[in-house]
């Protein structure tokens, strides 16, 4: 059993070094060291929702709403930039800005979710909407451009040879994986997701809980949202984070995460994050049509739930 | 008795290498009844499970009627006629009860449910087993025992050759059980042979033709029940004579630690009023659904109370949350070991320290300290497993049930409720559990033992509320503390002997 458990474990991570194999052997251009860190600057914007995202689906929920909420807390989060003025100070602003946007936008998931004793999918999916919606009025359907001239260090800089986004996708992981197994708010997380009754029963506050897992995703957005609008030194009101919660659920249940909840990897959402970059980066370069790419995504998110459906059943 | 329609022949199971089981050999004949008995983890449930499909076995076959069958699914098993009561519940909560004991096997009329023949069919079947249960009711609002006279239906619906039970009167009280024998008899007498596995010894005397002790996987030995007393049943389960079962009564401190005055709650408790004095042993009986875990629920803030105060130690306790009641050192143990109790995908040291994982915790937890403190408890009460590691729900059930019992005494109580502590936990290891209530009393520690075993509430307590119909139908202690006059509180036939409310 210990085995096979170990073999289960690791799957993704087997999955991932199978595909980069293929990927080096198919396009001799992969193997640059330019293109892999752009796979991993492209993956970590979904990745690090995805971080957030674990945390809601192994308590027994799930967030629609992470692609709307990029756009809005982004936006919101240029918007103060913008009106701070110049300098360094300004982004320091924006950022605060941006991550109490995204931290107020979990909140009201959280509390839907928690208060209003909606199903998570049916209260996301009306968030989904509205901050989409509101993020539209703001900008009157435009572009939230910064004016600043440093902002866009933050999202296009290296820090030791790795852009900045990767190294906060890569510490964020760090932190969230000990989040969830040495603290006792990951411990209560997976207890809830598991067997909301029993958590009840051993005194768990399990409101409070679920409401955390929320507010921590929507950190998890404001983080991305602002890395991708510092890249971009825009944020398009309409097209930023369009599918962005495809992706990052696609990434959480590929890392093994069971969507029914109770357990899961914050590692395997790092490694389920590549994998779909990678996947993206190489049908590019062997030219497949972008408009099959979402075909072959699909497969792979399928596939995925079916391997852990078959791992479960044995 | 004619020749037999079912055999196994040399079954062996192993878990990734661990043997569970080897060399089991039994024999059925149509109309018989054959008890196994067995410490906990001896491999009664593993057994039962590979003949009905569950799992397949490493080594060894089975016979129906003399030709060999290999149980590919438990679907495949029941088409051959064999159904089975497991241990643990295997209900859909959000279907009806009904639906439920007809799952899978639904009446039809053309292509159209025929909801109405299945409703009536259930409310038949249930009276039969003395339930009342309505066949619309949701599983989900049952309580336990309810829960498993459901189950029971479920395996008793279709015509089966083979039935087997495993476990199945564990929160059933005297006179519950008793009907349901009936039923059995009843089945007997048209034929069906039947597997009955318990740790009531006193059950399976009364009940079975054969019975056969298994330990360490293994058949030690099998015999006519009318040669063996359940004295010699013991033995032969845990291979040695068997001391006394239930230590020395505690005496009661003379302050109270929790009173309860006129406790009301409108889902099942009406007006009681009652005191737990400190190191004392309160024993609650009552037949199905006479309030008991209504009570306790209600004192742990999991249903709300209507009218009436608790105190805690003197002072008036507001306990709305099982937050508010474990912070004034109240614990609680449920009899819903897998529903309530246990995360079964977590390991044990991570069941054990769910509520008290506070200790654990500078910052990070210490996972060190907790596997240290779970080892201890693995050790104290003999828990068998594997290793500290292993998924909960790999581990036998009366060995959940200590990790079960061990989670909550890692709070340190001070008031302990217990309700049906001993549930599924074999003759040797309930001496274990009698004795270690028993020394957390004598440490002043206020135990309710709740209980459908009155041998437990009899032997364990210096005192006893007996509950009916939500009320405190009266209160014995010392002599009157007995088998007769509890039942006959409980059953609503008068004062009993005892010293009245
Ligand atoms: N799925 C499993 N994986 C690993 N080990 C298992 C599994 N199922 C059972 N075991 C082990 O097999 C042994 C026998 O378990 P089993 O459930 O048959 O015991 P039992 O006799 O029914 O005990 P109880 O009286 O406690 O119900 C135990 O040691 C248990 O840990
Ligand atoms: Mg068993």
């Amino acid at each position: 059993m210990k085995k096979r458990f170990e073999f289960a474990k690791f799957a993704p991570l087997f999955a991932l070094i199978l595909l980069f194999v293929i990927s080096s052997l198919t396009s001799p251009y992969f193997l640059n060291f330019r293109n892999i860190t752009n796979i991993l600057r492209q993956s970590s914007y979904t990745g690090i929702i995805g971080l957030g995202l674990t945390f809601v689906i192994i308590g027994g929920g799930i967030d629609l709403s992470v692609g709307s909420m990029v756009a809005l807390a982004g936006g919101l989060a240029v918007m103060v930039l913008n009106a701070a003025g110049a300098g360094a100070m300004a982004i320091v602003w924006a950022v605060l800005a941006g991550l109490c946007a995204g931290a107020l936008l979990g909140m009201v998931n959280g509390l839907i979710v928690t208060k209003g004793r909606i199903a998570p999918f049916i209260a996301t999916l009306g968030t989904m909407s509205i901050f989409r919606s509101l993020t539209l009025y703001i900008s009157n359907a435009g572009e939230f451009r910064s004016a600043n001239d440093l902002y866009p260090e933050l999202g296009s800089g290296y820090i030791l040879g790795l852009p900045i986004p990767v190294w906060i996708f890569f510490l964020m992981a760090v932190g969230f994986h000990i989040i969830l197994n040495n603290t006792r708010f990951g411990r209560y997380v997976c207890a809830v997701g598991a067997n909301e009754r029993v958590a009840e029963y051993s005194a768990i506050k399990i409101d409070l809980v679920k409401f955390l897992t929320y507010v921590l995703t929507g950190l998890s957005v404001a983080v991305s949202a602002i890395l991708l609008s510092s890249r971009l030194n825009s944020l398009s009101s309409s097209n930023a984070g369009v599918f962005y919660e495809l992706d990052a659920i696609a990434a959480v249940v590929i890392g093994g995460t069971s969507l029914s909840g109770g357990a899961g990897s914050v590692f395997g959402t790092v490694i389920g994050a590549v994998i779909l970059g990678m996947i993206n980066n190489m049908l590019n370069m062997v030219g497949v049509s972008p408009y099959l790419q979402g075909t072959v995504k699909g497969l792979v998110i399928i596939f995925a739930v079916l391997a852990q459906y078959k791992r479960k059943s044995n | 008795m004619n020749t037999p329609f079912f055999e196994a022949q040399g079954i062996a199971k192993e878990f990734s290498g661990v043997p569970a089981l080897s060399g089991i050999d039994l024999s059925l004949s149509t109309g018989e009844i054959l008890g196994v008995i067995g410490e906990n983890g001896a491999g009664k449930s593993t057994l039962i499970k590979i003949i009905s499909g569950i799992y397949q076995p490493s080594a060894g076959r089975l016979l129906l009627d003399g030709a060999p069958v290999f149980m590919k699914t438990p679907l495949f098993a029941k088409r051959l006629g064999v159904s089975v009561v497991p241990q643990e519940f295997n209900l859909i909560g959000s279907l009806s009860v009904f639906e439920n004991v007809f799952l899978g096997g639904e009446l039809r009329k053309g292509v159209l449910l025929d909801k109405k023949a299945m409703r009536e069919k259930t409310a038949a079947l249930l009276s039969e087993l003395g339930s009342s249960v309505s066949p619309g009711e949701l599983v989900d609002n049952l309580s336990v025992a309810q829960k498993q006279l459901v189950e029971i239906a479920k395996a008793m619906v279709h015509e089966s050759r083979l039935l087997i039970l495993d476990e199945p009167t564990t929160v059933l009280t005297k006179e519950e059980t008793a009907v349901l024998f009936t039923r059995m008899r009843s089945l007997k007498a048209r034929g069906v042979a039947m597997i009955y596995i318990s740790h009531k010894l006193a059950e399976v005397r009364e009940i079975c033709d054969r019975v056969m002790v298994m330990r360490d996987g293994e058949k030690i030995s099998e015999d006519p029940a009318s040669d063996m007393d359940e004295r010699e049943m013991a033995r032969r389960m845990v291979g040695r004579e068997l001391t006394q079962i239930f230590p020395e009564k505690t005496v009661p401190r003379e302050a109270p630690a929790l009173e309860a005055a006129g406790l009301t709650s409108p889902k099942g408790v009406e007006d009681m009023t009652f005191t737990l004095h400190e190191g004392e042993i309160l024993g609650v009986a009552g037949l199905m659904g006479s309030g008991k875990t209504a009570l306790a629920e209600t004192l742990m803030g999991l249903r709300q109370k209507s009218a009436g105060e608790v105190r805690i130690k003197g002072k008036e306790a507001r306990i709305r949350r099982p937050k508010d009641a474990v912070l004034l050192n109240m614990a609680y143990l449920s009899e819903d070991r897998q529903g309530k109790g246990l995360v079964l995908g977590f390991d044990i040291p991570q069941n054990i320290t769910l509520i008290s994982l506070k200790n654990y915790c500078r910052g990070l937890i210490d996972k060190g300290a907790e596997r240290k403190k779970a080892a201890e408890y693995v050790e104290a009460f003999n828990i068998k497993a594997a290793s500290l590691d292993i998924e909960l729900r790999r581990l036998s059930g009366g060995n959940q049930q200590k990790v079960y019992l061990s989670k909550w005494m890692d709070v340190s109580p001070e008031i302990l409720i217990l309700n049906e502590p001993t549930r599924g936990i074999d003759v040797n290891a309930k001496t274990e559990i009698y004795r270690f209530i028993n020394s957390l009393a004598r440490s002043g520690i206020a135990c309710m033992v709740i209980s459908s075993e009155l041998e437990e509430i009899i032997g364990l307590c210096s005192r006893a509320l007996v509950l009916r119909e939500g009320r405190i139908a009266g209160e014995v202690s010392g002599e009157a503390l007995n088998e007769e006059s509890i039942m006959y509180l409980a059953a609503g036939l008068g004062a009993g002997k005892g010293t009245a409310q």
